[in-house]
């Protein structure tokens, strides 16, 4: 097959912006340690409610400076809907939804996961900044879909 | 492979396809013709929510002048479903059954073009009917476990067999030209628009074991539960190849069509045959660019899909050069001179120019923020957000569309046999949307990045953020223009079917290439798909096999919701 020679640059460059681009979508997820969700455990949907650790949700400090927060989504709020952290510890959300898809993302962060019935989400992030954060459900859920929110305040 | 080797193809400059003076009968036309009214229609149904979808952003509530509408979702779900999914299949089973029979100098089969028009206005039938009623408020990606009524689910599954009715169609007449031409290439018209719908026909497997395999049976009672990760996963097996199968449509008329309009030539023969069999191989194992976020699927696998999504942008920077290089032997042959003198010399009068080179720029945006959402690391700042939209109101809801209207501008006359009504006017229409889209793109992309959410009633919203407002003004004034432009061209097209001049109607354009087909080597192979068939099934199963050992058997233990 006979390429033109301007063609023929124009795809070299094409294939070499490319392989940057993915390139620094490697470098930031294995230098940066930006990772994202993988297989973190299933549970049954009808029975979250008693299921630990979603028996009891909440925020819990688990060893010095590292906290967990356990959260569930449901039609049309989140549990708990307050949660607060303090400022520069390593927070881990586990969160699951208790009827139909949800979403949970905290504006401003990086913190942006599917909640889906079955499947536990986990996710880590530190807050740098003291401030207050939407808690967000970015799924639709039905038809009171655009009053789930919630806050996460950094302290 | 003797027949192949001694294949020949046109001298370089001539017509590839057939002489011109091509005609359909009068009966395939009309069919041809109402699958177009029959797309448009629904898209005159799909924007009117949609400008209450761009008020919304801007905090505006209009739903109260819906007599009927029973809630947002009702309308947004109307949305989706009529402009993304029913105009699309309605535009390409009319649209590329005519390049097709124009490539191939040949008439389509009758009965299976009535059966694929007929199938489509069934299934329009149906799920209109779940829709309008209220019984399927679950948008067009239906996530089990809402759970929408079995007419939307049977609905959707017709509109689906429908494009499998018009492959089939395609696929015979394809095989009676081989027949009366052994040893031939296949003219390049057909050959793209065959591939389309090849490319599609094992996409849209995914979709189909969704729906008939899970939703349907479970919406009939006849299963008790439905299983979200898995329902979602074979959506977005189909869910991102569909995007291919709106937009490669398009890229037949910028490939193929748009050089003849502006008195220029495709660049390549071959070039063009390889970017539509990589489109075939890479458009499907790459759905899990769009679960990134999701639990209950490995990391690894969704690597896997980012490097594969990465490599199907490849076809499309090589469709940038071929077509900026066609646009450019035009803007040359007309005048034009300079590095970018040609673009201003491109016959801007002519609405079917205008809508889609307006459409070409459109998509620069698309495909960058495009390849933004395949990244999977910044995909975390934007995944769900009302970006999501912007991206694609950039492609779908620009390139794609205002592709679709500039055809129109030409294919409609030409099935009529009326001249085009209103045409300053349809430069104008052309004009006012693409200067819409882009105020409403601009809205949604810089609220997305603001953590706006998608497909949410902002306007009743119980949170927002003060830096979502001016977004949504840009929203709403792009929404409210974008509405104007699809009134216009409604107008226009409704004026040209009632009153357009009736006489001679010009030709459809075919564009000549400057590097015809080769005559030998491994390039004949592309013309029998099969391999490419081959090939592209071997990575789907790389992409989806470890997945599936890993996950399956299905749990159907969720419960159905039916809260909207």
């Amino acid at each position: 097959m006979k390429i033109h020679k301007y063609e023929k640059a124009f795809l070299l460059l094409s294939g070499v912006i490319l392989v940057i681009f993915l390139g620094a979508s490697f470098y930031a997820a294995l230098g940066m340690g930006i990772m994202l969700p993988s297989r973190d455990g299933e549970i049954d949907v009808r029975q979250v409610r008693t299921t630990p650790p979603f028996d009891n949700p909440g925020v819990r400090e688990v060893a010095p400076g590292v906290y967990e927060v356990v959260v569930i989504g449901q039609a049309w709020s989140f549990l708990p809907q307050e949660i607060r952290v303090p400022a520069g510890a390593e927070v881990t959300f586990i969160a699951t939804s208790a009827d139909v898809l949800h979403g949970f993302n905290i504006e401003g962060t990086r913190v942006n996961v599917m909640l889906i019935p079955g499947q536990i989400s986990k996710v880590t992030h530190r807050f740098e900044k003291r401030g207050e954060h939407l808690l967000i459900c970015h799924e639709y859920c039905g038809l009171g879909h655009h009053m789930m929110s919630g806050k996460v305040i950094v302290e | 492979m003797s027949t192949l080797t001694a294949a020949r193809s046109a001298a370089p400059g001539k017509d590839t396809t057939s002489a011109g003076g091509f005609d359909l009968p009068p009966s395939q036309k009309a069919l041809i013709r109402w699958n177009l009214y029959l797309g448009f229609s629904a898209l005159a149904f799909g924007v009117v929510h949609g400008l209450a979808q761009a008020l919304s952003y801007g905090g505006i509530d209009i739903l109260g002048w819906f007599p009927g509408l029973k809630n947002y979702y009702q309308g947004l779900t109307i949305h989706g479903v009529f402009n993304a999914i029913v105009l699309t299949f309605a535009f390409a089973n009319g649209f590329l059954a005519l390049t097709t029979a124009r490539g191939l100098g040949r008439k389509l089969h009758d009965g299976l073009l009535h059966a694929a028009f007929w199938t489509l206005a069934a299934g329009i039938a149906l799920a209109s009917y779940a829709m309008f009623t209220g019984k399927a408020s679950v948008l067009y990606t239906f996530y089990a476990p809402l759970q929408a009524h079995w007419s939307y689910y049977l609905g959707l599954a017709l509109l689906v067999v429908s494009t499998w009715i018009t492959s089939v169609n395609l696929f015979i007449t394809l095989k009676a030209w081989r027949k009366e031409h052994p040893g031939e290439r296949i003219p390049l018209l057909a050959f793209v628009s065959v591939a389309t719908y090849i490319m599609w026909d094992i996409a849209s497997l995914g979709i189909a074991a969704e729906v008939v395999g899970l939703l349907l049976p479970w919406s009939l009672g006849l299963v008790s539960g439905s299983d979200p990760l898995l329902s979602r996963t074979l959506f977005w097996f189909s869910g991102h190849p569909i995007v291919y199968f709106w937009l490669l449509p398009a890229y037949v008329s910028w490939y193929l069509m748009i050089p003849k309009q502006v008195g220029g030539r495709l660049f390549s023969d071959p070039v063009t045959r390889v970017v539509f069999s990589l489109f075939v191989l890479l458009s499907i194992p790459v759905g899990f660019h769009h679960q990134y976020t999701d639990p209950g699927i490995t990391q690894s696998m969704k690597v896997i899909h980012a490097i594969l999504t990465f490599g199907v942008f490849f076809p499309s920077l090589i469709t940038a050069f071929s077509v900026v290089s066609a646009l450019e032997d035009g803007g040359k042959a007309r005048g034009g001179r300079g590095l970018v003198g040609w673009f201003f010399k491109l016959p801007w009068g002519d609405p079917s120019v205008a809508a889609q080179v307006l459409a070409m720029l459109t998509f620069v945006l698309g495909g960058i923020t495009g390849l933004i959402n395949a990244s999977f690391t910044v995909n975390r700042v934007v995944h769900n957000t009302s970006w999501v939209p912007g991206h694609f109101h950039m492609t779908v809801g620009s390139a794609v569309v205002m592709t679709f209207m500039g055809i129109a501008y030409w294919m409609v006359p030409w099935l009529k046999g009326r001249k085009l009504w209103g045409g300053k006017l349809a430069v104008v229409q052309s004009w006012v949307y693409f200067i819409g889209v882009m105020a409403l793109a601009r809205g949604l992309i810089s609220a997305g990045l603001e953590g706006a959410p998608r497909r949410t009633f902002l306007a009743g919203a119980t949170y927002g953020k003060d830096t979502w407002q001016l977004a949504g003004y840009w929203s709403a004034a792009g929404g409210t223009l974008m509405f104007i432009g699809a009134m216009l061209f409604f107008l226009i097209l409704l004026m040209t079917v009632l009153t357009g001049k009736k006489g001679e109607v010009a030709e459809i354009p075919v564009t000549t290439t400057i590097q015809p087909a080769a005559r030998a080597g491994w390039e004949l192979r592309l013309d029998q798909f099969r391999w490419v068939v081959i090939l592209a099934l071997i990575l789907i199963a790389i992409a989806y096999v470890p997945f599936l050992v890993e996950y399956l058997p299905a749990k159907l233990t969720v419960p159905a919701f039916k809260i909207f």
